[in-house]
């Protein structure tokens, strides 16, 4: 539980003023979901990544999407070696416990949907061979604005499989004077010490599932989801795996407060996150105004 | 309790179940003490207090013989006492020796059970001696606490705690209210005496009695018991008017006036000039035939009978509190028509008061015949030679009478009532005692006259051959504030007063008659309520066939519907997922809501804490008390019981 929370500092001091985002990415981390971050260029979303697979000592790759990514420079792919006159497999950088798909909505649909299948499945399939993803698997998706140019915007079907959707957002002024005062964040990620060991944050994960959502905190959960099938606010409801994404999220906030039982503030926390990508929103753009709404809406029973 | 090889051991019972079942069974017990023998007493006391140390210092129960020894002695013991092992004082006698005796083979739960089972039938043999509203109040509280003791063994593991153990007990009792009120009202009543109650049940009651000597009457005056109430139709008569017409007296003995009841003629002998007064008499059961009733009585109750004497009997004594409605001829007028049967009216025992028998005949020679003169002349005597009323009269020789006229000239009400009738009879006329009582007190919050046993009064009747029987009270001419304001009143100043009329403070005396009325109307409405009364209204309420039959079956009828009710409330309220812990949190929700800071309904309890604390920081450590125990309660897996208690105490005590 401290380490975690180390771990948590210590990306605080690389990504200044932005704690809130940074708890989020853990909670999801322990929810074993994956994490979609959007936002503009040059916010720190790959800095972020970078500096959580670094804290908890897990192997990290990145993947700059792009219009002509292919599959396979995701997965990887077999190549004929003269030496052993056999193919071998030569992994992609999927295989890697952190992934950071940059800018996942400039590729094509198709190389999208490479990496969102191993993101649901834990594994890939290649050339008829089933091989499985390392454990733990997190993927950090970063994505533009889909106003800008040259995008592909994710289906919604697939923007379903993160567990959340944060936006780190311009830091403050204070945050941003320390960061332009301050050394320069690629010397300081490499200087990062891992906090915990992959084994101890799997063990997190498995604590996370016995946190207790009572009676009480599930009908809020439901209540909540209810109030967007069936307000005129909301032009779609969210779905049961929304509403069960919420559950676990809400669990590791709640493991994140060293508490073994789950809150109706722990479902607030984690609810912007969580359901702003799942709620279309009625016109075009950001959608967080439509959690709050919702959090606005709903009585805790 | 024999038990095979196989059998499981019973649980053995708790030091803390030991201690309720037999405090409670003491507590119960305890309103016998005052009747019940002091070796008894002593007794149940010294084995209640055994089994506590037994099972305090984790010893054995004594042998099987040693109790069965003192069972034979114990048993033996009261039938000398009281030469009999039935009826009511030697049968509860005989229970509470039981049950202290029960109490010593108390090993298991399930004895305990037995024995808080004994323990409510014990509760009952406590109305064989008194039904008034603070015994009902204090036996309905034992019965919570068997109730309770009954709760506490049902649970082994974990033990119960007090609190909740008298909170089931209290809750049960209020769900049987509804059951309670159908027996009540439906169950048959008996018509008659109260039924099953033992003979010896009304022994010792207080009371008038149908002999009179001197010290009779003044030891009732003592006793603020009462002996009837009266509630008027009309206005209250003057006090100096009521007088309760009783036993009527005409055997005397030199020493003491006695009567056996003369022939029933249940004919109204006055003649019925003006209207008479009518009123509701409520008697206290005095285990005599006698009923009370202004002189003259003009009607006579159903199942009674008038004597030639005029004077009201019951067909069957009184056991029961008895109501009848009565009216009487104030201003009455026997007239010659009653012959008083002259010879007994006369005759006085030979070889006393001679001195009382001379001055009778100087009478009777001084006016001739006129038996009207010698009564106003033997009056005026009385008046003239300073008679002292007095409670506490010097002791009277073997000529009673003669050292009261000639000598002490100090009595009360009996002593002037004898002397007189001796008196003249010696002067050869016809004349009687009769005893019963004087006034009451008008109880204006119940509208209604209470007559205690300190109102008991003597008086005399003379025959006056034009006129019939005369009422003739010779107190009167020596203490005419007797009959005009009490008791209390007549006696002279300085004197020891009884403990029923010593001037009372005003509050006080409110208080009294305050809970008097509620006796009365407890006694009217609640012991009052028999078989008539149970058929009126029954009639009232539609039903005709009040037949025992008829009542069982509607009395189940209606078991049946209020247990469905009762179970379908409880069981609709424990579906309906009352949660406790909410309604608490509620509370406090208002209570900050009163003070200004309303929690919004979207806002979780962790933060609306923080908020509050913020804005209350001197209660902060009480609201995160409530928060703490509120988010255990509702949102942990594992809860303890005393959270809610907690809770609750915390949010009723805070204050913002």
């Amino acid at each position: 539980m401290t380490k975690i929370n180390d771990a948590a500092r210590q990306v605080g001091r690389i990504i200044l003023g932005k704690e809130r985002q940074i708890r989020l990415a853990l909670a999801c981390l322990i929810a074993r979901g994956h994490l979609l971050i959007e936002d503009v260029p040059g916010v720190g979303k790959t800095t972020l990544a970078h500096a959580l697979a670094a804290s908890l000592g897990l192997a990290f790759q990145r993947i700059q999407f792009t219009s002509d990514l292919l599959p396979a420079d995701v997965l990887g792919v077999a190549v004929y070696s003269a030496d052993t006159a056999q193919f071998k497999f030569h992994p992609g950088p999927i295989f890697s416990q952190v992934v950071l798909a940059d800018e996942v909505n400039r590729a094509t649909p198709k190389a999208q949907s490479a990496l969102l299948e191993a993101m649901e499945e834990h594994q890939v399939t290649i050339e008829g061979e089933t091989r499985k993803l390392p454990e733990p698997f997190f993927v950090i998706a970063t994505q533009n604005p889909s106003r800008q140019i040259g995008t592909f915007p994710l289906p919604e079907s697939q923007l379903d499989r993160f567990l959340m959707r944060i936006e780190l957002g311009y830091p403050d002024a204070t945050a941003e004077r320390a960061l332009l005062r301050g050394d320069d964040r690629r010397d300081l990620l490499h200087q990062l010490k891992p906090c915990m060991q992959p084994a101890e944050l799997m063990a997190l994960q498995r604590e996370a599932q016995q946190v207790h959502t009572s009676e009480a905190l599930l009908d809020y959960v439901q209540a909540l989801v209810n109030h967007t099938r069936n307000s005129a606010g909301f032009s779609s409801g969210l779905s049961p795996r929304a509403a069960l994404a919420l559950v676990h999220a809400a669990r590791a906030w709640a493991l994140l407060d060293a508490r073994s039982h789950a809150v109706p503030e722990d479902v607030q926390a984690v609810l912007p996150g969580v359901v702003s990508h799942r709620l279309p929103a009625p016109g075009d753009g950001a959608n967080s105004g439509a959690a709050a709404r919702l959090l606005a809406a709903v009585a805790i029973p | 309790m024999t038990k095979s090889a196989t059998a499981v051991p019973a649980a053995a019972i708790s030091l803390r179940n030991t201690v309720w079942i037999t405090v409670t069974l003491a507590l119960i017990a305890a309103p016998h003490a005052e009747r019940l023998p002091l070796w008894l007493t002593g007794l149940a006391a010294a084995f209640c207090g055994w089994r506590l140390y037994i099972a305090r210092m984790r010893l054995g129960l004594p042998s099987r013989w040693l109790m069965v020894g003192i069972v034979g002695a114990g048993a033996l013991a009261i039938l000398l006492q009281y030469r009999t092992l039935f009826g009511r004082d030697a049968g509860v006698a005989l229970l509470v020796l039981m049950i202290s005796l029960k109490l010593m083979e108390t090993r298991t739960q399930r004895d305990g059970m037995v024995l808080a089972f004994i323990g409510y039938f014990l509760v009952i043999t406590n109305f064989f001696y008194s039904q008034s509203i603070p015994t009902a109040l204090y036996l309905l509280a034992c019965v919570w606490l068997i109730t309770a003791t009954m709760m506490g063994l049902q649970y082994r593991r974990p033990p119960a705690d007090t609190r909740s153990q008298l909170r089931t007990a209290a809750v049960m009792l209020v769900q049987c209210v509804p059951l309670m009120l159908a027996f009540f009202v439906l169950f048959p009543r008996v018509q008659g005496p109260l039924w099953g109650m033992p003979s010896d049940a009304f022994a010792g009651t207080t009371g008038m009695s149908d002999t009179m000597s001197p010290g009779t009457l003044n030891k009732l005056v003592y006793s603020e018991d009462v002996a009837f109430r009266a509630t008027f139709t009309g206005g209250v008569p003057p006090q100096n008017r009521l007088y309760w017409r009783g036993p009527v007296l005409m055997d005397f003995d030199g020493r003491t006036w006695s009567t056996t009841p003369r022939a029933v003629r249940n004919q109204i002998e006055h003649d019925r000039r003006a209207s008479p007064v009518r009123y509701t008499v409520t008697v206290e059961p005095h285990n005599r035939r006698w009923l009370f009733a202004l002189d003259m009585p003009g009607l006579i109750p159903p199942r009674a009978n008038l004597t030639i004497d005029q004077q009201l009997l019951s067909q069957t004594p009184i056991t029961s509190r008895l109501r009848y409605d009565m009216e009487s001829y104030l201003d009455y007028s026997v007239g010659a028509a009653g012959n008083p049967a002259p010879a007994r009216m006369l005759a006085l025992p030979r070889g006393f008061n001679p001195q009382t028998r001379e001055l009778g005949l100087q009478l009777r020679e001084q006016h001739g015949g006129d038996n009207e003169a010698i009564m106003s002349a033997a009056l005026n005597l009385l008046r003239e030679q300073k008679f002292v009323y007095t409670l506490e009269p010097p002791l009277l020789g073997a000529h009673a009478v003669d050292d009261f006229l000639f000598r002490t000239r100090a009595g009360f009400c009996e002593h002037f009532a004898s002397a007189f009738v001796v008196l003249m009879r010696s002067a050869g006329v016809p004349s009687r005692v009769v005893t019963g009582y004087l006034g009451g007190e008008y109880n204006t919050l119940g509208e209604y006259l209470i007559v205690r046993q300190s109102d008991a009064h003597a008086w005399a009747e003379v025959w006056l051959p034009n006129r019939g029987w005369v009422r003739v009270d010779p107190t009167n001419s020596v203490s005419p504030a007797r009959a005009e304001g009490g008791l209390a009143a007549a006696l002279p100043e300085g004197a020891v007063l009884p403990r029923g009329l010593l001037p009372a403070t005003p509050l006080f005396h409110q208080l009294q008659l305050t809970l008097d009325s509620l006796a009365n109307a407890w006694n009217q409405t609640v012991l009052g309520y028999n078989f008539e009364t149970q058929r009126a209204l029954l009639t009232r309420a539609g039903l005709d066939d009040t037949s025992w039959r008829n009542l069982a079956i509607i009395l189940i009828a209606a078991t049946g519907v209020i247990t469905l009710l009762i179970a379908l409330i409880t069981l609709r309220s424990r579906t309906g997922n009352r949660d406790y812990a909410l309604e608490a949190y509620r509370q406090f929700c208002e209570k900050a809501a009163r003070a200004g800071i309303a929690r919004r309904e979207t806002e979780g309890p962790l933060d609306f804490a923080k908020r509050l604390a913020a804005a209350r920081p001197a209660q902060a450590s009480a609201i995160d008390a409530i928060t703490q125990r509120y988010v255990a309660l509702r949102y942990k897996k594992y809860n303890k019981n005393k959270y809610l208690k907690q809770l609750r105490m915390h949010v009723r005590q805070l204050a913002l």
